[in-house]
């Protein structure tokens, strides 16, 4: 099996581990992983903010770059989501027949990490240990786009030493929304501070998700907080081994 | 309770200003969040026991679809269907336009008085200010709209409009607006006293407005769905009856209720069935109403009709489910919305009826989660309506002189620029390690950002850029890695 690794911007910048425990675990599951290095960003953000021909070219040059990849992987559901729901729209009406036709062909081959373990490589205990109690933030994208359903908890049900506690309103959004968090931010820290009492309610040691800009926008308010409460994202709960559990964060 | 929020969103605050007297009242929060998750909850039980939901969703969007396809020729119908049975129809072009037709109408009646049905249109085209400046007295028959007009407050909410006051604060609303000393505030003795107070109107105002939830072409009939009898009685005592409605009411065929009013009663109050449906056609001789005036109004919503993405808000049978579900609504409640139609749907459909000249912040209300399109009825997707207004937006904002200015917009030109060629990005990523070093406490987070930063810093930390990028560590391991790799294989 051969895929690559669509990174993603921010975790490339800001979350450098999360990609780092996508190869060890994909590794360990005999994925011959490429990378391309002319990988930037999705486009994602200019696509939500409403800037419509940046999004544009970022996504063009997306599909231009991952045209020939035989399987492309993308440790983020809102990333996945920018692809699937928006892509064609943006081809259609900016874009040239060649541009659609490769888009059209490239798509079935995008995965985001938890349908690329269960629906391609076909596991569900991929070995990890991780001895603690967690709680899974179910994140808009992956809920509602891309209908992750119940992957993310067929995949932690077999981490060895795992307990799962179930987050109350798991289908509420946490009030990150991109630019949201800025042009309303006031309104998003409500939304947060919502989100937060949930999913302090269920005692977990750690949050986590299988996108980190829900990680970060609620990482950064449990640390505001000093909360004992801490954010991982689930590429890295299953990359941990017994013999080489998570690693520390810078 | 807010004292005369403002709804209209040429006057009204941009959103993130007027959500925060609602953020900083939390007992308004608490109010706003307990009566959205309880009717969320009774929608969400009777959605899930329609094992054929899906399917009923499907056909609700494709009759909304197809009438607003074939719009022009369903109008004309209900025209030619109501004037036959002894209607008499009006065409509005805009909200002046309704509001003079109306008065004129009244006028004819020498109408002093008139008893109202909750409408939302009439608030679109605030109608109740119009006439009693020319002098008509209205009294609004709804439980909710005559709390909000006693209090002289305004709707939050197109189906509880008065969903932002508890009962103790409808107590005090009667007992100064009744002169009933000695009420109670149990919800049985409140609506008594609303019953009492309204009986008189219903026995001696001979005029009466109210809206319509349909209009059906095939039959020129009217449809109005209502909780309370007040509707009914509306219809029954009055010896004039005006209906003002949006062109996209319609539906084709009398048939079309069998789904609709489905979707509408389990996705509005969480009821398999309303308590009242009232169905009028034209006039009868004897029963109901002599004079029957039906107003369609325009108001933007032909040009609405012309925009293939936007077209779909005109699919919205007004239930509030998307109000409901919304978790940014569930923080401001309704008002912040500078206008009567609220949360999800008030944000894509006000800026439009404004023709984007106005309440364009209200597109960047809404933090795309989708929730509102998952409950839909008709299916409208919203989060798609709101990106390609913001779209809009950007492109009225690439036309000014002073774009640059702002730090959104030259902060999403710069990235566009980087996000081009991976050695600008990397450039980037190393100099916002090396900027940010500035503002990174010892504990490897940062507490406080200026400008835009600030926004984040407010109530949450960010950690400092990590040493080295996942891309570095990768180019730095990948020759010397045992295991597999994709690029000597390529």
């Amino acid at each position: 099996m051969r895929a690559s690794l669509f990174i993603t911007c921010y975790n490339d910048t800001l979350f450098p581990e999360t990609g780092r425990a996508v190869v060890r675990l994909l590794e360990r599951l005999g994925v011959a992983l490429d990378f391309l290095p002319q990988q930037t960003c999705c486009g994602q953000m200019h696509a939500n903010t409403g800037f419509r021909g940046e999004a544009f070219s970022q996504a063009e040059r997306f599909v231009r770059l991952y045209r020939d990849a035989e399987t492309i992987v993308i440790p983020s559901s809102s990333c996945v989501a920018m692809i699937r729901e928006q892509y064609a729209g943006l081809f259609e009406e900016l874009g040239n027949n060649d541009l659609r036709e490769d888009f059209a062909a490239l798509l079935p081959r995008v995965y985001e990490l938890s349908e690329f373990l269960i629906d391609r490589l076909g596991v569900e205990d991929v070995g990890a240990c991780f001895p603690h109690r967690v709680t899974y933030h179910a994140s808009c994208h992956g809920l509602r786009a891309l209908h992750l359903g119940d992957r993310p908890y067929r995949l932690l049900a077999k981490v060895r030493g795992l307990r799962q506690a179930s987050l109350p309103n798991i289908d509420r959004c946490c009030g990150f929304g991109g630019t949201f968090s800025i042009k309303n931010a006031d309104v998003s820290s409500a939304m947060l501070a919502s989100k937060l009492q949930d999913v302090v309610s269920t005692s977990a040691e750690y949050c986590t998700a299988l996108d980190n800009s829900c990680l970060m926008h609620l990482g950064g308010a449990m640390h505001r907080q000093s909360l004992p409460i801490k954010t991982i994202h689930l590429a890295e709960i299953l990359a941990a081994t017994e013999t080489q559990p998570v690693e520390a964060r810078a | 309770m807010s004292t005369h929020p403002i709804l209209d969103p040429t006057r009204a605050l941009p959103f993130p200003q007027a959500a925060l007297p609602v953020l900083r009242n939390p007992q308004l929060r608490k109010n706003i969040a307990h009566a959205t998750d309880v009717i969320e909850a009774k929608r969400d039980k009777l959605v899930a026991e329609k094992t054929d939901w899906q399917q009923l969703r499907s056909a609700a969007s494709a009759i909304r679809a197809h009438t607003l396809e074939n719009l022009a020729f369903y109008l004309e119908q209900f025209e030619s269907r109501c004037t036959a049975a002894g209607g008499q129809v009006h065409w509005a072009a805009d909200a002046a336009e309704a509001r003079q037709i109306i008065l004129d109408l009244l006028r004819r009646e020498n109408a002093t008085e008139v008893i109202k049905i909750k409408t939302m249109t009439s608030a679109e085209i605030e109608l109740n200010p119009a006439l009693e400046a020319a002098g008509v007295a209205v009294f609004e028959t709804d439980l909710a709209e005559l709390i909000l007009q006693l209090g002289d407050d305004q709707p939050s909410h197109i189906v509880a409009p008065a969903l932002h006051v508890n009962r103790s604060q409808v107590r005090e609303i009667f007992v100064r607006r009744m002169g009933l000393a000695n009420l109670s505030d149990d919800p049985e003795a409140l609506t008594a006293a609303a019953r009492i107070w309204l009986r008189r109107k219903f026995l001696t105002v001979p005029t009466a407005i109210g809206g319509a939830n349909f209009l059906i072409a095939e039959t020129g009939s009217a449809v109005v769905v209502e909780s309370e009898g007040n509707g009914r009685m509306c219809l029954t005592l009055p010896r004039t009856m005006i209906t003002v409605a949006g062109i996209e009411k319609i539906l084709p065929r009398f048939q079309d209720l069998e789904v609709m009013l489905q979707v509408l009663a389990r996705s509005a109050t969480g009821e398999r069935m309303n308590p009242y449906t009232s169905l009028w056609t034209g006039v009868t001789p004897g029963d109901g109403p002599e004079r029957f005036h039906v107003v369609l109004l325009d108001n933007q919503r032909s040009s609405i009709l012309g925009r293939p993405t936007e077209r779909q808000t005109l699919k919205c049978i007004r239930c509030a489910a998307c109000i409901n579900t919304c978790p940014v609504y569930r923080q401001t409640g309704g008002h912040a919305y500078g206008s009567v139609y609220p949360g999800p749907i008030g944000a894509i459909l006000t800026p439009q009826l404004m023709r984007m000249r106005h309440a364009q912040s209200l597109p960047y209300a809404s933090s795309l989660c989708g929730a509102c399109y998952e409950v839909c009825p008709v299916k409208i997707n919203i989060p798609e309506v709101l990106i390609d207004l913001r779209a809009q937006i950007v492109d009225q904002q690439r036309e000014q002189p002073y774009r640059l200015f702002d730090p959104m917009y030259l902060g999403m030109k710069i990235a566009n620029l980087l996000f081009a060629r991976t050695w600008r990005f990397r450039a980037a990523q190393r100099l916002g390690r090396i900027g940010l070093r500035w503002f990174t406490a010892n504990d490897g987070w940062i507490h406080s950002l200026p400008g835009l930063g600030a926004k984040w810093t407010q109530t949450r930390d960010l950690r400092g850029l990590p040493a080295q990028t996942f891309r570095d560590w990768w180019a730095a391991r990948a020759p010397h890695s045992d295991q597999p790799s994709g690029k000597e294989a390529q």
